[in-house]
């Protein structure tokens, strides 16, 4: 492959030992990949130098002073300790660890909480932003239209590329982690003009014009098109960024959808054409009320019991107007002594919520708003939870297969109806 | 010091000796150089990542996955290619450090998560077939991967 200068020289060890191995293991990944060269990358979402319970035993009294063991093993996959510099270019921290007010709530053990702070400290004093959240879209990191970033989670990625017209793949752990230390990551894939092309029609022939709708629409697309990337035309109506949200996290769950056109609606979309960059699609997929039908029955398949437990909001982080809207559902009512509500965000959206007194409102109604992390992502649920109530269809796709508990699928409103009656009523309507 | 945890000796392959063994050799490009062999383990599904697969425990838990619950330690693992989140190198790197991982992976379809997942655990890694894998190896045959040269060899489990 290609070097440029900057490249060989942190390859030879010119800007220290930590981005030498950093730039090592991304010579290593384009090798992998068959990219010819790398991209000058501004814009990097990780999660550096993090750690599960198992990555904190693992290495546990391998560090030495400041040379950091997870950071210089893990993130960087090398066989040596080394001194790990600042970030060389904007970082930001993705979701993780636990809320550091209401961590007890969430069942993690006092050992734990503080490695959690411990590895937030050595995040930010190497230069990373703490954001603590999957949506960093909404909380402050908005890439300009076409720059390279290298971004960790599938939610957030796939917003980038289809609704920011920002430019990255979906990276991992490593390669962000090696990405702050150099300013690179391959040109390959969602880099290059060439592949952001749509390659399937979705003919969407059923109104969808909520959250929910665009929800159960994202579920059915990933499940369609896999890793491809498909452009939508039909009758949706008032795409905007919560549904957007919903819309990407459903597709890239079902599927591997990194990227998506909505024609006259996202920015490489003007028209159906311009989408599909002059070629014919390779298959029109219809989304008919059959097909939500389906959707919406496959995202209730676990769920039995109308007795809800336990009800989750806030998968992708919820955004302010959603805590706007969950604190005018929940006024002058209280959550069923039989269920808990707890609702995720990121700090900076907590901040705006406590400061519109949403926050209160949800509070004085028995529901807890909670950051840094969520119900699958922490592996965390009430005491005794069979029964969960869910308006992500991503949370929905994940919580029963890792918890184990029975999940119900719907709006925001029959999931807050649910925690106020502990009963589910929710229906296709 | 290093991460890396030695694998076992490699067992003795059960190659049936005599005219009848069937021997297939495909072509594809490298991903991650090396040399390994084993019995393979083969899936038409994608593989998942975070939550779809216990690292330490070494086998895939996602809900209706072919795989679910089958070890993959010390497995030649071939497959159409990665799915799910943005984890999937963290997860399969601890696979790693777990002693749990597949002793080489044989896929179709290039992502990025499957680049840099097969990169840090380490292992010898092919992509780019001149044969479906899929069609050609199947669970039980013994297969051998030169990945430095491009080369599978499979030995056909008699049936």
């Amino acid at each position: 492959m290609q070097l440029a200068d900057d490249e060989q020289a942190m390859l030879e060890g010119r800007d220290g030992k930590a981005r030498q191995k950093a730039m090592e293991l991304l010579v290593r990944y384009a090798a992998a990949l068959g990219a010819e060269r790398f991209v000058n990358t501004t814009n990097v979402a990780g999660v550096p130098g993090s750690a599960n319970p198992f990555l904190q035993q693992y290495y546990s009294g391998r560090s030495e002073g400041g040379r950091d063991a997870i950071f210089s093993y893990f993130d960087l996959d090398a066989d040596e300790l080394v001194d790990v510099p600042d970030a060389l270019v904007p970082t930001a921290h993705l979701q993780g660890g636990a809320d550091r007010d209401r961590w007890q709530d969430l069942g993690v053990k006092v050992e734990i909480f503080r490695s959690y702070q411990e590895r937030e400290a050595f995040a930010a004093t190497h230069g990373v932003e703490i954001l603590k959240t999957c949506t960093p879209y909404l909380a402050g990191r908005v890439p300009e239209p076409g720059e390279h970033c290298a971004w960790m989670e599938s939610s957030a990625v796939v917003f980038c590329n289809s609704v920011l017209g920002a430019r990255t793949n979906t990276e991992g752990r490593e390669s962000t982690s090696a990405a702050m230390l150099t300013g690179k990551i391959p040109d390959w894939g969602l880099h290059k003009t060439e592949n952001r092309y749509a390659t399937h029609r979705i003919q969407v022939d059923v109104p969808v014009d909520s959250v929910m709708e665009w929800g159960l629409l994202g579920y059915f697309v990933g499940d369609a098109v896999q890793e491809s990337i498909p452009a939508l035309t039909g009758r949706y109506s008032s795409p905007e960024i919560v549904r957007f949200k919903h819309f990407g996290a459903a597709a890239s769950s079902s599927g591997g959808v990194e990227m998506y056109h909505i024609v006259s609606v996202t920015p490489e979309a003007p028209t159906l054409d311009v989408a599909l960059g002059g070629r014919a699609p390779r298959e029109t997929i219809v989304y008919g009320p059959a097909e939500r039908r389906r959707i919406y029955e496959r995202l209730n398949a676990t769920a039995t019991d109308p007795n809800v437990d336990f009800v989750m909001l806030g998968c992708p982080h919820a955004a302010v107007e959603q805590l706007q809207q969950a604190a005018e559902l929940l006024a002058q009512r209280r959550v069923s002594a039989n269920c808990q509500l707890w609702i995720f965000t990121s700090r900076a959206v907590k901040r705006a919520a406590d400061a519109a007194g949403y926050s209160k409102t949800i509070a004085d109604a028995g529901g807890v708003l909670l950051t840094d992390t969520c119900s699958a992502f922490a592996q965390a649920l009430p005491p005794g939870t069979k029964v969960a109530a869910l308006d992500s269809a991503k949370q929905a796709h994940y919580l029963p297969a890792i918890m184990g508990v029975q999940a119900w699928f719907g709006s925001t409103e029959d999931c807050i109806n649910a925690a106020i009656t502990g009963r589910w009523a929710g229906e296709l309507r | 010091m290093t991460v890396v945890k030695s694998h076992n000796p490699h067992p003795k392959p059960q190659i049936p000796t005599g005219t009848q063994t069937t021997r297939i050799v495909l072509r594809g490009r490298k991903v991650v150089g090396g040399r390994a062999e084993g019995e393979a383990l083969v899936t038409r599904h994608a593989i998942p990542g975070w939550g779809g697969v216990n690292p330490v425990q070494g086998i895939i838990t996602e809900i209706g996955h072919d795989l679910r619950g089958i070890p993959f330690k010390d497995r030649v693992l071939v497959f159409r290619g990665a799915k799910g989140s943005s984890g999937w190198s963290a997860m399969y790197h601890t696979t790693r450090l777990a002693g749990t991982a597949p002793r080489a992976l044989i896929f179709n379809e290039m992502t990025t998560k499957v680049a840099l997942g097969a990169v840090v655990m380490r292992i010898p890694s092919i992509t780019d077939l001149n044969r479906d894998p899929l069609d050609v190896i199947e669970t039980g045959d013994w297969v051998i991967v030169d990945a430095d040269n491009g080369i599978v060899e499979v030995i056909k489990r008699k049936r």
